[in-house]
C-alpha cells in the first residue's frame, strides 16, 4: 500500500512542475525582459539573462508614468470599498440571520438575485448617477458602486448562522441592545469570515478594469488597473520599458501575496465551498 | 422567543431598519432602480447629450441584424465552448495533484495562484510580449521546430484562441484552490476504505473524490460559465481596437463597451447587455434543474 504511494509520487512531482513553470515562467520572462537592453530583448536566438542588468529601464519608465500616484489611488479605492462593504454587508447579514420583521425571506431572495445579474447591465445606468451627480473623475466614483456589492451579505448571513442564537438571547435578556449584540458580540465572532471577505473583495476591486476606464477619463484619477492599460496603449515601442512597467505593477502585490499567501488562498477557497 | 413581549418585537423591527438602511438606500439606487432604468434605456436613444428619446423596439431591431453583434454573440459561445471545460478539467487536475502531496503543496499552491492576484492588465503585457510576432518567445520556439510563425493577435482565425489560452491560463488558479478546499473536505475515511478494498489511485478519484466533490464541482462550472461568458479585460488589452482582429475575438461584453461608451450608443449598448443578461439567466436556470441530475449532497 505505501509502496503504491510513492511510485504515485514521483509523477504527481513531476507533472505539478511542469504547472508551475508554465504558470511562473511568463512573470520570470517579464523580469527578466525588463533588466535587459532593447536590443537584448529582442535579439533572436533569445538571450536567457541580460549581460549588465539595466536598471534605468525602471528609471525612464517611472519618469513617463505616474505609478506613485496610482498605487495611491488603488490603496484609497480598495479601503473605501472593503471598508465600506464590509460595513454595509455586515449589518445587513446580521438582519437576515438574527432579527424578525415582515418580508425577510422575500426581501433576502431579491437580495439573492441581483448575484444571477451580471455587473455590465448597471454600468450604463452607474455611469448616468454618477455623472449626474458631478462625481465623475473622482476617487469615490471609483469605489461607490463596489460598496454595494451584495456578494456578501449571503457570505457573512452562513458565518452568523453558525453561531448559537443562545449567545445574542443571553445578551438580550442582559439588556444589551442589538447594535451592542453586532459590534461587540457577533462581529468579532465571525471575524475569519469578515477577512476572508475583506481578501476577496480587495482583489476584485485591485483587479477591475472596465469600471474605472468608463468613468474616470483622466490618467491621475484612475486605479493602477486602468491605468495600465493606458501604458500598453501608448508606449509600445520599448518592449524592456514595457515590461519593467509590468513589474512595477505585479511584483508589490506578489511579494504581500507570498507573506500571506494562506489566508489570502484559504480566504478565496472558503468563499467558493460555503457559497 | 414564543413569549417575547410585545414591545420587544417591536424594537426589533426597528433594529432591523436600522441594520438593513444601508444596504436598502445603496441597492435602491445602484441596482434596483438602475435595473428598471437600464431596461427602459435600451428602448430610447440615449448618447452622450440631450434627453433620450423613445424609439420602442428599434434597438433590438437593430441587433437582429446587426453582423457585428452576432459575430460577438458567436465568438462569447465559443469562448464558452473552448474555456470552460479546459478551466473545469485543468483545475481539477491540478487541485488532484496537489492533494496529493504531504510537503512542498503550499509552495505549488502558491506558485500555481500567482495568475489570480495579478492584475490583467499586468497579465495583457506579459502575453502580448509572449505573443509578439517577430520577438515573442512563442514564434521563437516555433520557429526552433521549423514550424512558421503565427501572428497570435492579429490573424482573424487565431486571435480567439490566443484570448481563450490566456482566459484559461488566469482562470485556473482561483478555480483550483476552491477544489482543493472541497476536496480536502471529503472525509479520508473513505479513501482508507477504499484502499483496504483495494482500489487505486484513478478509481478513488472518480468512484470517490468526483462524486463527492459534485457540489463543489457545480460551484466552480458555474462560477466558470457565468465569468467566461463575460469576458472583456484580455480582447481590450491585447487586440488592437481598430484591428479586423477585433471582429473576430469581440466578445458582448466587449461589444457592449465599444457601443456604450466608445461610440457612445449608450441606448443600444444596454440592449447588447441585456441580451447577455437573459442568456445567463437561461443557462444557470438550465445549470440549476440538471444539478439534480449529477450533484450529490451528502
Amino acid at each position: 500500500m505505501m509502496k503504491q504511494q510513492k511510485s504515485f509520487y514521483i509523477p504527481v512531482l513531476l507533472l505539478l512542475s511542469f504547472a508551475a513553470l508554465l504558470t511562473v515562467f511568463p512573470f520570470i520572462w517579464m523580469l527578466l525582459t525588463s533588466l535587459k537592453t532593447y536590443e537584448e530583448a529582442i535579439r533572436i536566438p533569445p538571450q536567457l539573462v541580460p549581460e549588465v542588468w539595466q536598471w534605468k529601464n525602471y528609471q525612464i519608465i517611472a519618469a513617463k508614468f505616474p505609478f506613485a500616484r496610482l498605487y495611491l489611488n488603488t490603496f484609497i479605492v480598495v479601503a473605501l470599498v472593503v471598508g465600506g462593504n464590509l460595513a454595509v454587508c455586515a449589518m445587513a447579514a446580521y438582519a437576515f440571520a438574527r432579527l424578525h420583521f415582515a418580508g425577510r425571506d422575500v426581501l433576502f431572495m431579491l437580495v439573492l438575485g441581483l448575484l444571477m445579474i451580471p455587473g455590465q447591465i448597471f454600468l450604463v445606468p452607474h455611469y448616468q448617477i454618477i455623472t449626474s451627480w458631478r462625481l465623475s473623475n473622482t476617487l469615490f466614483a471609483l469605489a461607490l458602486p463596489g460598496i454595494f456589492r451584495v456578494f456578501g451579505v449571503f457570505f457573512l448571513r452562513q458565518a452568523f448562522l453558525t453561531i448559537p442564537k443562545e449567545m445574542d438571547e443571553a445578551a438580550l435578556v442582559d439588556g444589551c441592545s442589538y447594535q451592542i449584540i453586532f459590534a461587540r458580540i457577533l462581529v468579532p465572532l465571525v471575524r475569519s469570515a469578515m477577512v476572508s471577505l475583506g481578501i476577496l473583495i480587495a482583489l476584485w476591486t485591485w483587479t477591475d478594469l472596465m469600471w474605472p476606464l468608463i468613468i474616470n477619463r483622466s490618467l491621475d484619477k484612475l486605479t493602477l488597473s486602468a491605468g495600465l492599460a493606458f501604458l500598453i496603449g501608448e508606449h509600445t515601442t520599448y518592449y524592456e520599458q514595457v515590461m519593467a512597467g509590468g513589474v512595477i505593477s505585479s511584483l508589490p502585490i506578489i511579494v504581500i501575496f507570498i507573506f500571506f499567501q494562506r489566508y489570502i488562498i484559504e480566504g478565496i477557497a472558503s468563499t467558493g465551498v460555503k457559497g | 422567543m414564543s413569549r417575547t413581549p410585545h414591545y420587544l418585537y417591536k424594537q426589533e423591527r426597528k433594529a432591523a431598519l436600522f441594520f438593513l438602511l444601508p444596504l436598502l438606500v445603496g441597492l435602491g439606487v445602484f441596482y434596483f432602480f438602475a435595473f428598471f432604468q437600464n431596461v427602459y434605456f435600451s428602448f430610447t436613444d440615449l448618447g452622450s447629450f440631450g434627453k433620450p428619446r423613445f424609439i420602442g423596439l428599434e434597438n433590438y431591431r437593430r441587433l437582429f441584424a446587426d453582423p457585428k453583434f452576432h459575430r460577438s454573440l458567436s465568438n462569447t459561445l465559443m469562448y464558452v465552448v473552448l474555456c470552460v471545460p479546459a478551466i473545469v478539467i485543468l483545475s481539477t487536475f491540478n487541485a488532484f495533484l496537489l492533494s496529493k502531496l504531504q510537503r512542498m503543496s503550499t509552495m505549488f499552491r502558491t506558485l500555481l495562484f500567482l495568475p489570480a492576484i495579478t492584475m490583467p492588465a499586468a497579465i495583457g503585457i506579459l502575453w502580448r510580449w509572449l505573443f509578439n510576432y517577430k520577438f515573442g518567445l512563442i514564434n521563437v520556439l516555433l520557429n526552433a521546430l521549423k514550424l512558421e510563425s503565427v501572428a497570435w493577435l492579429s490573424e482573424p482565425d487565431v486571435v480567439l484562441y490566443s484570448v481563450s489560452i490566456v482566459l484559461i491560463w488566469s482562470m485556473l488558479a482561483t478555480q483550483m484552490v476552491i477544489l482543493l478546499a472541497g476536496m480536502q473536505n471529503i472525509p479520508t475515511m473513505y479513501y482508507e476504505a477504499a484502499l483496504i478494498d483495494g482500489a487505486g489511485t484513478m478509481q478513488s478519484f472518480f468512484r470517490i473524490t468526483l462524486p463527492l466533490l459534485s457540489p463543489t464541482l457545480f460551484f466552480v462550472i458555474t462560477i466558470s460559465i457565468i465569468n467566461v461568458f463575460q469576458i472583456f479585460d484580455f480582447i481590450f488589452l491585447m487586440i488592437r481596437s481598430t484591428s479586423l482582429a477585433i471582429q473576430y475575438s469581440s466578445s458582448l461584453v466587449y461589444y457592449f463597451y465599444d457601443r456604450s461608451f466608445v461610440a457612445f450608443e449608450k441606448g443600444y449598448g444596454v440592449a447588447v447587455s441585456l441580451v447577455l443578461f437573459v442568456i445567463i439567466l437561461i443557462v444557470t436556470i438550465f445549470q440549476f434543474v440538471m444539478q439534480k441530475r449529477w450533484v450529490h449532497y451528502s
